[in-house]
């Protein structure tokens, strides 16, 4: 397996999304402008101007027109995938820390940092279809979880909100009433803060990892941890694999030992694990720090990986892949 | 203490008597001075319970000095001035912390006073110094610490017989040897956790034997031959053992113990601990328990300062070398020795005394080693005189202390002694000054032990000016290893005592060029050494095979910093240990370099096997046995076979209940995933929204008239 190594970013990768098809990869990064690149020859296709701030998280609409990036530089933009200009800004009065379109494309779940004595948040927005009507308004906010939340998304239906952060209890919320309907178990849960969470691709589960040095299996409508695959370093990011039993997660250890260690030690693999038997399949070596942002591209036949290095590595996956027997 | 009421009940109880808690301001709310309410601040609970502790231990801080001259009142002041003097030089006194009673009939002092010192080690200190200080003829100090008054007021008057307890077996402290699989043992420490477990490479893992946190405050130790685990503590040392689990079977009281170390027969413990002197300027007091191991019984102890223990040679800042005493005699634990200047002290463990009641003067002596088998003494003496006394390696036979053999080495900068474990040979590496004294030549003095008259031999390598990183003998074995080089990637040697004809000579067997190796770690069965390259390499790996003089495989540890292989030679563990911060845990490796499983834990700090004693089988039998090994090794096969059948089932039935498991998962969001489609079309505007439609091939036949063309068809009729 060959990668197609993209340096279009001059500071650590944070996130990595593809749209619907898998022909296109937006990446984010600490730098202030998010990327869109050609997923199949990693071929970059142009920039979103206008942040001044690092950019956490970004979605994609299910019909590739629309982009929200959430930032450090306390606003949440849409843009016009096509020809990347700005189509509405909503401001906040912290930094916004992840983004996720509804089914429908009709609302955005956006959480918001802890910052200058206000308290971290969840907040809906509704997005209009055309932007010229958008609304900065508030649909429902939603505030509780002590810490960052770094990561909400939209249940089945858009009936419920999970989100998961550093006070590492994943949380089920009602989005009509912004009422708590579940919690994880903290015994069982992790133990660490959750740096990141990751739906399959119907929706029916979804995958944490966390700083606890392992990644948890979950079942979306239930909140039943159902599968733990242990690792020897902080997870930093991680993703479900759409057309295999495969799980993959990355990390390494904290960015501020990164230059005290040798990249051997350092463990800055993605690491593929099988989904329902929890065992190590194998890793995928390359970035020169720990890796940030995973994702699979929708057909399950390459995945990128974005590192503190400022890489974002494209792996299609070789024929033996496919035949791997557990 | 009141019962602990919790919010819960305050809230009930509130809303029961209709009050609003929100409305209530808490601090507005002032009790009668005096009143609680019975219930007793937190705060005040905590006061109580740390007063006691100024007390603790009672009145150990205070001596009684017994017959002093009774005195008239004019003459008092110059007798507590005397007494202040002798007693002030010892510790700090209390202020007013002399206090000389006087008989109220005749004002006169009773001959006796109480010193109060700021610390019971002082007090302990100066009843040891002074007791039998003669201050005239008349008047003998008897001095002692007040709490001993106490507790010999306790003893009854009559003398009762001790009941004879009824005798009651003990535990088989070997039962672990008995184990069916003959698997090993080990101990580790990682965290707060002390575990030992089996190592069951046919499972490929370890499985548990007992656990326990904060079973130690410092480290742990296996006892030489594995019956006791020694466990540290603030009071003192213990050890457990026992057929299933681990229970304390003793403890020796030593307060602060730092070091324990055990005799080679486990027969004796000696504890060690060196304490802070009260007085900046004195020096660290030090004090050395030997405890027998079965009984609990104190045999000896030994007090005093740094200086009196510290070894002839270095006396720098540290001093004490670990261990001060060294046991000798072999199995039998019958003499053990410590060096002192210019003396070696050797007891006996008969009486715990000197050897012929006094200690063997050697002159400038700096360093020795008692051979591992014989009561053989291997003494170093260094050059003397600005070279006009030679350096002088010799053996000493205990207990008749006479010179076995002695041999003077000229221009001699350091000598370090390595014994073969069996004690059949001694090798000298000798550190020389070259001609201009600026640079240093290593050569090797190899002595025979076991042949008359111990003959010696010079080995030099065969570049002379190499360095040596490391040598080892080979255990029960006639070779030895030497790490050698100067370059960043050194060779490493294989010598043995006997070449083919002749018995009487060193040769060498192979030299390995250029290896990533610092560490040379022998089988305990020998022919199998593990070449390692730890710290600078990064934990390189060698399993190499000396009968054969080849390599059976390499490995890396990444950042391995201890290695040991179990006690019967078939495995090996390697561990990083919390000087790394990263990589933490161990790999445990077959003999020949299989690496057979890893577990991290984090902040490790110890690993060790739980050594085996001795093997009680004869040599003939032992050569027996590995004459017929195949006829002994079908059992095992057989053994290995059944045993990786029966894990491969357990494995696939594991996988089958996995699958299963997921697939009702699975069964089960498809159905939901179905039941919801219609909401998230709704959802999506109609648009047809899942996956499963959009790539669903539809074969759609579609025909379209091209062209119509009209022929007359002559008829042919």
């Amino acid at each position: 397996m060959r990668p197609i190594l993209m340096k279009g970013h001059e500071r650590p990768l944070t996130f990595l999304r593809y749209n619907r098809e898998g022909d296109l990869l937006f990446s984010c990064a600490k730098d202030h402008t998010p990327n869109v690149w050609f997923a199949d020859n990693g071929e970059r296709l142009g920039t979103y101007r206008g942040h001044n701030g690092a950019v956490w998280c970004c979605d994609v609409s299910r019909d590739s027109m629309r982009l929200i990036t959430a930032s450090a530089d306390q606003t949440v933009k849409l843009w016009n995938v096509q020809n990347g200009t700005q189509l509405y800004s909503f401001n906040f009065d912290s930094p916004a820390k992840s983004v996720d379109f509804s089914v429908g494309d009709k609302l955005a779940v956006i959480t918001t940092d802890p910052f200058m004595g206000l308290p971290s948040a969840i907040q809906v927005k509704q997005i209009a279809r055309d932007s010229s009507d958008q609304i900065s308004d508030s649909v429902l906010t939603i505030k509780g979880p002590v810490g960052r939340i770094n990561r909400a998304v939209w249940g089945p239906l858009n009936k419920t909100i999970i989100s998961a952060g550093e006070d590492t209890v994943i949380r089920v919320w009602d989005t009509e009433t912004g009422q708590l309907l579940k919690e994880s178990d903290k015994e069982t849960g992790h133990q660490k803060t959750i740096t990141s969470l990751s739906k399959s691709a119907d929706g029916s589960h979804f995958l944490t990892g966390s700083s606890d040095k392992s990644a948890k299996l979950w079942d979306m409508r239930t909140l039943t941890l159902i599968k733990t695959y242990v690792t020897e370093r902080p997870v930093n990011a991680c993703a479900i694999s759409p057309l295999l039993d495969h799980v993959v997660i990355g990390g390494g250890q904290e960015a501020v030992h990164v230059t005290t260690t040798d990249r051997r030690a350092g463990k800055f693999e993605a690491k593929f694990f099988h989904k329902i038997l929890q065992e190590e399949i194998g890793g995928v070596k390359g970035h020169f720090g720990p890796i940030n942002a995973l994702a699979f591209n929708p057909d399950g036949r390459s995945f990128s990986s974005g590192g503190e290095d400022g890489y974002v590595r494209l792996h299609h996956f070789d024929s033996d892949y496919f035949n791997i027997r557990m | 203490m009141a019962e602990v009421i919790s919010m819960a009940d305050i809230e009930a109880s509130a809303a029961r008597i209709g009050i609003d808690l929100s409305s209530i301001n808490l601090d507005s709310i002032q009790l009668p001075p005096g009143e609680d309410f019975g219930i007793q601040s937190g705060d005040d609970g905590d006061l109580y319970q740390d007063d006691p502790l100024e007390f603790e231990g009672g009145f150990g801080n205070i001596i009684v000095v017994d017959n002093l001259p009774v005195v008239p009142p004019e003459k008092f002041e110059k007798l507590e001035g005397v007494i202040r003097k002798i007693y002030s030089q010892i510790g700090t006194i209390r202020e007013g912390g002399i206090w000389m009673p006087v008989s109220p009939d005749t004002q006169k002092t009773l001959g006796y006073c109480f010193i109060e010192y700021n610390t019971a080690q002082e007090a302990e200190l100066a009843r040891e110094k002074t007791n039998g200080y003669k201050l005239d003829k008349s008047h003998i100090f008897a001095v002692n610490v007040l709490d001993d008054f106490e507790k010999y007021m306790k003893v009854p008057e009559e003398w009762k017989a001790s009941e004879i307890k009824p005798y009651m077996p003990g535990e088989n402290l070997q039962q672990w040897l008995t184990d069916e699989k003959a698997r090993d043992q080990f101990v580790i420490r990682a965290g707060s956790n002390t575990e030992v477990f089996w190592n069951d490479p046919r499972q490929l893992m370890p499985e548990l034997v007992h656990q326990r946190q904060y079973w130690t405050e410092s480290f742990v130790q296996w006892s030489p031959l594995g019956t006791y685990l020694a466990t540290v503590h603030r009071q003192g040392a213990a050890v457990w053992g026992g057929a299933s689990t681990f229970n304390r079977l003793m403890r020796f009281a030593h307060p602060q113990v730092r070091q324990i170390d055990f005799s080679p027969s486990e027969k004796y413990i000696i504890t060690y601990s060196s304490h802070e002197p009260s007085n900046p300027r004195d020096s660290h007091r030090i004090v050395i328990n030997i405890f027998d191991v079965r009984t609990g019984k104190l045999m000896r102890d030994f007090k005093g300062n740094v200086d009196e223990f510290a070894t002839g040679g270095s006396g720098g800042v540290s001093g004490i070398s670990w261990p001060v005493f060294r046991w000798g005699g072999g199995r039998e634990d019958k003499y053990f020795a410590r060096i002192g200047k210019n003396v070696i002290a050797v007891y006996e463990t008969e009486t715990f005394t000197l050897v012929d009641k006094k200690s063997m003067k050697v002159d400038n002596v700096v360093d020795f080693s008692w051979s591992p088998t014989d009561p053989i003494l291997a003494l170093f003496v260094p050059e003397q005189g600005g070279g006009n006394q030679p350096a002088r390696v010799s053996l000493v036979q205990i207990p008749g202390k006479e010179e076995l053999r002695q041999k003077n080495l000229f221009s001699v900068s350091d000598c370090k002694v390595y014994w073969q474990n069996n004690g059949e040979y001694l090798a000298v590496k000798v550190d020389r000054y070259t001609k201009t004294k600026k640079s240093t030549y290593t050569g090797f003095e190899l002595f025979r032990i076991k042949e008359r008259d111990i003959p010696i031999e010079v080995l030099e390598l065969d570049n002379k000016n190499d360095k040596i990183i490391a040598f080892a003998w080979e255990p029960k074995g006639h070779r030895f290893a030497v790490i050698h080089g100067d370059g960043p990637r050194p060779d490493i040697s294989f010598y043995s005592m006997r070449t083919s004809q002749n018995t009487g000579r060193v040769s060498k067997l192979m030299t390995l060029k250029s290896k990533q190796a610092n560490a040379l770690y022998w089988s305990p069965a020998g022919r199998y050494i593990l070449l390692a390259g730890l710290k600078g390499f990064n934990g390189q790996l060698e399993f190499y095979n000396v009968d054969e003089l080849e390599t059976m495989a390499t490995g890396e540890h990444f950042m391995a910093t201890d290695i040991e292989w179990d006690p019967t030679g078939r495995y090996v563990a390697t561990a990083v240990t919390s000087v790394h911060e990263m990589e933490n845990g161990f790999h445990i490796w077959s003999f020949n370099g299989k690496l057979l499983y890893r577990i991290s834990r984090d902040h490790f700090y110890q690993f060790l096997w739980r050594p085996r004693p001795p093997s009680l089988l004869t040599t003939e039998k032992e050569e027996e046995i590995a004459k017929n090994l195949k006829k002994y090794s079908k059992k095992y096969e057989a053994e290995d076979q059944d045993v990786s059948m029966q894990l491969n089932e357990q494995d696939r039935k594991k996988r089958k209940m996995l699958q299963d498991q997921w697939n009702e998962w699975v069964a089960k969001w498809k159905q939901w995933h179905e039941e919801e489609r219609q909401f998230r079309i709704q959802l999506r505007d109609g648009e047809a929204s899942d996956e499963e439609e959009e790539y669903e091939a539809k074969e759609v036949e579609v025909e379209e008239v091209l062209d119509v063309s009209e022929e007359i068809v002559a008829d042919q009729d």
